[in-house]
């Protein structure tokens, strides 16, 4: 029996090396050199307390690339007694195309100009595809979207609902055109419109049914 | 009698202490490493919550370690049905044990002075009279043969280790593994020669002390501008005997699984990982100790500073003592670091390509080290 000598099949793409690169311990050492110079830039960087990393925490950050429209997160509009600008009229949750509000409208006696307010107002974050459809649809202007993301990572999507009282105290990091809320009578910022508040109203925010301590429901940002 | 027993428990307290010290934090430098060598950031989100508060201690995840160990510890113990159970599990501690007996004769401190350093209590100082301990726990005069020696076993666990698992990967992994680690201890048995040729002595604790002095007016003595050459294949061959990447062909991921530990799981598996942190730093205690000037400061030694130019500055011996510790362990850490840097840049070899390495490249360059050494010491010793 004869056996071929194995011959190595020459590739057309074989590297040409010159002698320094067959060396080997050479370019190991350029190689090494590359690293451990972006591994002590990046030191550098945190040990001088700025941020040697590009990447981003979530939820805690927002993303630099973000884009300047884009808007992540719903909010309701307050009227200056702290109650939502929402009159139930069901017009958002009827728009939306992922089906995601769900309002519950009550009865209000005591604000006979808005006597339809709701009692429960939920979106559902794993569901919502942001279109923004719900704030076209609002006759009232009582939905709007700010610049931030929800804070709402979980394993488990119940846990990625915002309910009302979430979304009538939020923090306004970005979108303050209108100051919502108003602050108390004394250092309000519209007096006038404090002026033109119902009577029935109830002015101190700490008896307003949506009000929450202020650090409570902060959704900025961790420190 | 008592004396020596007192402190040499001590001594393999503080020795095993220190090991086990660094494999852990190890898992934690080569995250953290790799991660902001690449522009991450790394594991951060492990945390200890301190009891009854609200305060989160993240402390730049170094939680991390104790969470990898109790996940280890809480895992199914999971055996595979293999024909021989009892080398399957004695294979991890075969594995481990050699790693830690390696650092018994490797000096991590000068010599220990116990009734100068007590002055402060009489009758203790009076009970040690006058005796004097090298730190290092066993003083053999055939050091560095024992590191060969020990270093050697542990070939013997990864192919038990591959062998008893009756599983292909693990069976190829161990060959790969025994293949490849043969081929680079005898690379780095040559390589040390050359050290043991200009110190003259294999006692790991005299080379350091030989390394204390001046070369050429100018240089600490070290082993590594006596040998350059030498230092740079002992850390190839000593990465290569560890069995991490570029040379990490016998557990490569991507071909073989886990290659000889394929089979193995919760702390069994854990082990295996140990002993290769361990072995990091045991490399990088090695390295130090041959080539780095060991526990000493350039041109220091038990006594104090001796600078060119004859510039005595001696020091305490309580500050001599501690300041060898530290200057070991920070060296050790850096070698660390180094070998970590390795790992996180390099690409694995091909499996014939570590083999050539070994043999066409390595042990020829090793010898012609060494023969030069030997001419060079043989005309130059008076």
């Amino acid at each position: 029996m004869t056996r071929k000598p194995h011959v190595r099949k020459v590739y057309w793409n074989a590297p040409t090396m010159t002698w320094w690169e067959r060396a080997y311990l050479f370019e190991i050492l350029r190689g090494l050199l590359i690293t451990g110079g972006v591994f002590l830039r990046n030191m550098g960087k945190w040990m001088t307390g700025r941020k040697g990393a590009l990447t981003t925490y979530y939820p805690e950050e927002t993303r630099a690339d973000y884009a300047a429209g884009n808007r992540g997160k719903h909010i309701l509009t307050q009227r200056p007694d702290g109650r939502p600008q929402c009159i139930a009229c069901n017009m958002c949750a009827t728009v939306c195309p992922a089906k995601v509000i769900e309002i519950d409208a009550a009865f209000d006696a005591g604000d006979l100009a808005h006597p339809k307010y709701p009692s429960r107002f939920e979106i559902d974050y794993s569901r919502c595809i942001f279109c923004g459809l719900c704030i076209e649809a609002c006759p009232e202007d009582a939905i709007r979207m700010v610049k931030e993301t929800p804070a709402l990572p979980s394993g488990n999507r119940d846990h990625m609902w915002l309910n009302l009282t979430e979304l009538i105290n939020w923090h306004p990091q970005s979108d303050v055109a209108k100051p919502y809320p108003p602050r108390d009578a004394v250092g309000s910022t519209h007096p006038q419109r404090d002026a033109m508040a119902m009577p029935g109203g109830r002015r101190d925010e700490a008896a307003s049914p949506y009000a929450v301590p202020a650090a409570a429901g902060k959704t900025g940002p961790a420190p | 009698m008592i004396q020596d027993l007192v402190v040499h428990f001590v001594y393999i307290g503080y020795a095993l202490g220190v090991l086990l010290t660094f494999g852990t934090v190890l898992t934690w430098v080569e995250r953290k490493q790799a991660a902001v060598m690449s522009d991450r950031i790394g594991a951060n989100r492990a945390y200890v919550r301190i009891p009854f508060t609200q305060i989160k201690l993240v402390w730049w995840g170094l939680f991390h370690g104790i969470a990898d160990g109790l996940k280890m510890l809480l895992k199914e113990d999971w055996r595979p049905r293999t024909y021989d159970r009892y080398a399957y599990a004695v294979a991890p501690w075969v594995v481990f044990t050699p790693v830690l007996l390696v650092f018994a004769v490797i000096p991590f401190g000068g010599t220990l002075d116990p009734g100068n350093l007590l002055q402060a209590m009489p009758a203790a100082a009076a009970w040690f009279d006058g005796h004097t301990y090298p730190m290092q726990i066993a003083r053999l005069d055939a050091g560095l043969l024992i590191v060969f020696a020990f270093g050697g076993i542990s070939i013997i666990g990864a192919m038990l280790a591959g062998w008893s698992s009756s599983n292909k990967f693990s069976m190829l992994g161990a060959s790969r593994a025994g293949s490849q680690m043969i081929s680079y201890e005898l690379v780095m048995g040559l390589t040390v020669l050359g050290l043991i040729l200009i110190y003259g002595t294999l006692d790991l604790n005299v080379m350091v002390q030989r390394q204390s002095g001046i070369l050429l007016g100018f240089l600490p003595a070290w082993g590594v501008f006596y040998q350059p050459f030498a230092a740079i294949l002992f850390m190839t061959a000593a990465i290569a005997e560890n069995k991490r990447i570029p040379f990490d062909l016998p557990e490569a991921e991507s071909e073989l699984i886990a290659g000889y530990y394929t089979e193995y799981s919760a702390m069994k598996m854990g082990l295996f990982m140990f002993a290769e942190f361990i072995e990091i730093a045991i490399v990088s205690a090695l390295f130090t100790t041959l080539f780095l000037g060991g526990y000493n400061l350039p041109f220091m030694a038990d006594a104090g500073f001796t600078f060119p130019g004859n510039h005595v500055v001696p020091m305490a011996h309580g500050l001599v003592v501690v300041t060898q510790l530290l200057v070991f362990l920070g060296k050790v850490l850096l070698m660390s670091s180094f070998q970590i840097l390795i790992r996180w840049s390099l690409p694995r070899f091909r499996y014939d390509q570590v083999l050539v390495f070994a043999w066409k490249f390595m042990l020829p360059l090793a010898v012609a080290n060494l023969s030069v050494t030997a001419v060079a010491v043989w005309a130059l010793t008076p």
